[in-house]
């Protein structure tokens, strides 16, 4: 692999990663708030 | 621990508590604030990207490789202020006893987990063109790696069984003796004889131009990520509770319902609580 290969795998990795987990984590939010009354969903 | 609960406000399978007649609330973690940092987020890492990739010019001695710099140092500062962060809510829940602070540490732990594997995956996927080796077994390596172990260690011991006053306690504990490799990490590089170059950025720092204006975009929009990311996940933590919290207190409703019941009389099983459990109190 040459080293434009290693650059585009460690921003795939990156990038691929927090895209995932920010997706997970908003769609965690989204099930859990289905469940709680709106009172208790202080931000809001 | 007191926990006390409304039957009104039970959730139901809908989502909207009984007797509720308000506008429904949004059923998301987010809010107006963090919308507007997440696009700011979004743009932050879009130009990083760009610059990082195409933008700035290869490095004189390693190349294209030195491109991922750009991800990996504001990668490694987040991992380290995640964890700082943690500590502080760690100790912080030592201090006061504190249901919020728990949740940042809670929370600030498993995204400083995230970064630190990708700490880990960049710097290998950077060594493997720079020092011929994917792995090896140095000092800044060795003590990044105990650093993500000891963090998974934090979010496990958070799921073992136990009342949430305990749990709090063993945690922050843990949490409080990881972060005692934090420094070890960033002085890994000065205290012992390393592979691993010394800090990018310094005093008599060499980078300069569109590299050093790259890298520092690169650090702040990752710090604003962060910030994001624990917002959110600050508020599935507080939701996690709430729904424990509920469910505990229905279950026990219901159980105290069967019990009032005369015997050789069915129970009346419903997902509200029947009249006359509306206080009911949890003491653990």
């Amino acid at each position: 692999m040459t080293d434009a290969g290693y650059v585009a795998a460690g921003y795939v990795l990156v990038f691929g990663t927090l895209l995932g987990y920010s997706v997970r984590v908003l769609l965690r939010g989204r099930r859990l708030s289905k469940q709680v009354p709106p009172e208790d969903r202080r931000w809001m | 621990m007191t926990v006390s609960t409304q039957p009104s406000s039970a959730p139901t399978a809908g989502g909207s508590p009984p007797g509720s007649v308000s506008t429904p609330a949004p059923a998301h973690t987010g809010s107006r604030v963090t919308r507007a940092l997440g696009a700011l987020c979004l743009v932050g890492l879009a130009a990083v990207a760009v610059l990082g990739l195409v933008g700035t010019k290869a490095d004189a001695t390693q190349g294209d490789a030195a491109r991922l710099i750009y991800v990996h140092v504001p990668v490694a500062i987040v991992m380290n202020i995640g964890f700082m962060v943690t500590a502080l809510g760690s100790a912080m829940w030592l201090w006061k006893k504190s249901r919020w602070w728990d949740t940042v540490a809670a929370a600030s732990a498993e995204v400083g987990v995230v970064f630190t594997g990708l700490c880990l995956a960049t710097g290998m996927v950077w060594g493997r063109p720079v020092w011929g080796v994917y792995w090896t077994w140095d000092a800044r390596l060795t003590s990044t790696a105990l650093l993500f172990l000891l963090y998974l260690g934090y979010l496990a011991v958070r799921r073992l069984p136990a009342d949430t006053d305990t749990r709090n306690r063993r945690s922050a504990f843990v949490a409080l003796l990881a972060a005692v490799d934090v420094p070890i990490v960033y002085y890994s590089v000065s205290w012992w004889r390393s592979l691993h170059q010394p800090a990018t950025l310094s005093l008599d720092t060499k980078i300069q131009g569109l590299m050093l204006f790259t890298l520092m975009l690169g650090m702040a929009t990752f710090c604003l990520f962060y910030v994001w990311l624990l917002v959110h996940r600050f508020r599935v933590g507080w939701l996690e509770d709430e729904v424990e919290r509920t469910q505990l207190s229905v279950a026990l409703a219901e159980r105290r319902a069967e019990a009032a019941v005369p015997a050789g009389e069915a129970p009346a099983v419903s997902g509200d609580a029947p009249a006359g459990t509306g206080e009911a109190r949890v003491g653990s």
